[in-house]
């Protein structure tokens, strides 16, 4: 078993780094066709993104949105549900973060800004945990009830900013007080102003509770249990609607610290969003290119980031229009979530490796 | 065990991926950045640039507008323009400061929703020059343009007011903003100088880029016997245009009032009654003129009027507007120039 296992986790290394390359390849293919140089393209990308340390930081805040989202897919995942709501999560996490931040005055800076972390997580969880509820009590599918609760966190948050938080005669909240900022203000005069903040090292450290949450402790494997076969956990006495409330819960949190850290690291205000803002669905993505394993996620975060915030790059200095590396996003997802076809032209490379390797 | 030391093999393939990637570009930044500063003199060396909102530069709005005036000036001028699209909000700082770093000589910021990020960006780069539509940014490096959009309301008003049949006029606006708000006070204040009966009816959409809400807010306005319906709402007014050519082909005799361009150049003179000029280009090509001439100073607001052509109405207004009423339309116009009549703007 535990040979089988260590099989598929290289197994699926490789299926994910040919997919990623397949996908720059066809993005490369697709440049051309456009009549731009790709090595110029790509090699622009990597020099907005590792070219100076402004650009290194503004990648990390980019990504670690993209990490959280990505575990709060991710874990539902393990627990056998589809959270598609991260992006609702999002909202309710900022928000949360934002009347915290904003309200609350006085407080120094060590109580003020965990606490805001700490009730924007609550907001997201909350959040989550009642498509979880729903599901759990009515059977209700997790994927049209997190779908539906987007749209209620969008319009409920927006009225809320609009209603006590708005800065007058402008689209957005007032600016959090300094003392629930979670940026870093050194490291950010180091790297250009570049806006890092806080919660990317607590980004890593949320993807390592998750790996020790679900693979080292007894909850972390009834919420497996349940993930793999909910009637078989039921019938060796595991409590299945609890662990699908937690599990919505637990996922939610990871999403709602996205939010919060967007608000307190960030922008240090909370915009009224007029559509969806994205974070979530990027979420979906990201959780599938990391194989919903949560270091699988940062390495999925750390790729689809500096692929967005590249691509600015690619648009300014080799002209290439920001759509192309859409299509490349777009490729190495679709190869992804197409194993059979990256499995099937890996095939004569493939055998191979396997006799080697076994 | 095996699995551990394969992953950490990829590691450190990935990181010496990444330090390969630092070595290799280092040069480039470094070398351009030697360049920053004033870059005066001959025009061909002025670099322009400018950062959109979230709507992208082919939004048929103002980021297109503010693209086009500046390729216009590439072309006269020979300057070199540059833009960056922004996915999310996240995405305006970034990207301004790209063309700080690059050592351009104006930074152009398109539309209110960039002015926090335009403000830190003034505040971090004294030295470079910036300049913002929409939006007043109080820096001593930016330059910022407003419109009296209640001003060119105000007049397109008077000609809804003398058109309509049904004495019903609608508004379709994109957000329930101050911005916005100003269209709509000043269409309704024109409605009202000329026709006192004329019923008005305005209606918000949640955003600028929902043309299914536009078109449904359409479809109610014109049901409830609306026959004028004046669009401040961006890609959500293609929406307002669809369903007045959907009702048109049907044989209703429904109109449309453009906004920002002369957008009886996109959908037809056909359902076009008028455009609500606002000259976004006029702003872009002046205030550049000024960083080519080397006279640009910085640190103020402008607010472009009728009385400066900031604002106004399209020139083919003519095709559907008879002449009586363009002569009204031009009476206003000059009491308003000459501050006979103040156009409220709240």
């Amino acid at each position: 078993m535990n040979k089988f296992l260590k099989w598929f986790a290289s197994d699926s290394f490789i299926v994910s780094l040919a997919a990623i390359v397949m996908g720059l390849l066809l993005g490369a293919i697709v440049m051309l066709i456009g009549g731009y140089n790709p090595i110029d393209a790509y090699g622009a990308l990597l020099t907005r993104v590792f070219g100076d340390w402004y650009g290194f930081g503004e990648a990390l805040r980019e990504m670690t949105p993209l990490v959280l989202t990505g575990l709060a897919v991710a874990f539902a995942f393990r627990a056998g549900m589809f959270n598609i709501g991260a992006e609702g999560q999002v909202i309710m996490g900022m928000t949360g973060a934002s009347l915290i931040g904003i309200k609350l005055t006085g407080l120094p800076w060590i109580i003020h800004a965990p606490l805001a972390i700490i009730v924007g997580a609550l907001f997201g969880g909350l959040w989550a945990a009642l498509a979880g509820y729903i599901k759990a009590k009515r059977g209700v599918n997790e994927v049209i009830t997190t779908i539906m609760l987007n749209w209620t966190a969008l319009f409920l948050c927006n009225y809320i900013v609009r209603t006590f938080l708005l800065l007058e005669g402008n689209q957005r909240s007032v600016d959090i007080q300094p003392s629930a900022s979670i940026s870093i203000g050194w490291l950010s005069e180091m790297m250009g102003n570049a806006r890092v903040h806080w919660g990317i090292p607590l980004a890593i450290c949320a993807a390592i509770f998750f790996y020790y949450f679900l693979w080292k402790t007894k909850q972390g494997f009834e919420l497996r249990a349940v993930g793999s076969n909910p009637e078989a956990a039921r019938y060796a006495g595991i409590n299945v609607n609890k662990n699908i409330v937690k599990a919505m819960f637990i996922s939610g949190v990871f999403a709602g610290l996205a939010g919060a850290f967007e608000t307190l690291g960030v922008f240090h205000y909370q915009s009224v969003y007029s559509s969806l803002p994205g974070y979530g669905f990027n979420g979906i993505a990201v959780a599938l290119l990391g194989m919903t394993h949560p270091f699988g996620v940062l390495a999925g975060a750390g790729l689809f980031g500096a692929l967005t915030y590249g691509s600015a790059g690619m648009s300014f200095d080799a002209g290439v229009p920001p759509e192309i590396i859409q299509i490349v996003i777009g490729s190495i997802i679709f190869f992804i979530a197409a194993q059979g076809i990256v499995r099937f032209i890996l095939k004569p490379v493939y055998k191979r490796k396997k006799e080697k390797v076994l | 065990m095996k699995k551990a030391v394969k992953l950490s093999l990829f590691m450190l393939l990935a990181f010496s991926l990444v330090l390969a990637a630092c070595g290799n570009n280092n040069s480039k930044p470094a070398a351009s950045g030697g360049s920053e500063g004033e870059a005066s003199g001959s025009s061909s060396s002025v670099k322009i640039g400018m950062v959109t909102d979230t709507g992208g530069v082919n939004d048929k709005s103002f980021n297109q507008t503010s693209w086009e005036a500046l390729q216009a000036l590439q072309k006269d001028k020979g300057i070199k323009v540059e833009y960056l699209q922004s996915k999310s909000e996240a995405d305006y700082q970034p990207n301004l400061n790209q063309f700080v770093k690059d050592g351009y000589n104006l930074t152009w910021g398109i539309g209110f929703a960039l002015q926090s990020a335009l403000t830190d960006i003034a505040k971090q780069n004294p030295k470079s020059n910036f300049a913002i539509i929409d939006a007043a940014v109080d820096a001593p490096n930016v330059e910022s343009v407003l419109f009296s959009e209640n001003e060119g309301s105000f007049l397109v008003g008077v000609i809804a007011g003398k058109m309509t049949k049904s004495n019903k006029i609608g508004f379709v606006g994109g957000a329930d903003s101050p911005t916005i708000k100003k269209f709509e006070v000043g269409f309704k204040a024109g409605i009202e100088a000329v026709n006192p009966n004329a019923q008005f009816t305005a209606v918000y959409a949640s955003g600028f880029d929902k043309p299914d809400e536009g078109k449904a807010a359409a479809a109610t306005l014109y049901n409830d016997g609306a026959d004028i319906v004046f669009q401040a709402a961006g890609g959500t007014g293609t929406g307002v245009f669809n369903e007045a050519l959907d009702r048109k082909n049907q044989g209703q005799n429904v109109w449309v009032i453009g906004v920002d361009k002369d957008q009886s150049l996109e959908f037809g003179d056909g359902v076009t009654l008028t455009s609500m000029m606002k000259r976004v280009d006029v702003a872009i090509k002046t205030v550049s003129q000024q960083v080519i001439d080397g006279t640009f100073k910085g640190g103020t607001t402008t607010t472009l009027g009728l009385k400066d052509d900031g604002v106004g109405v399209a020139d083919t207004s003519s095709k559907n507007v008879p002449q009586d009423v363009l002569d009204l339309v031009q009476s206003y116009k000059e009491k308003i120039v000459s501050g006979e009549i103040t156009v409220p703007a709240k």
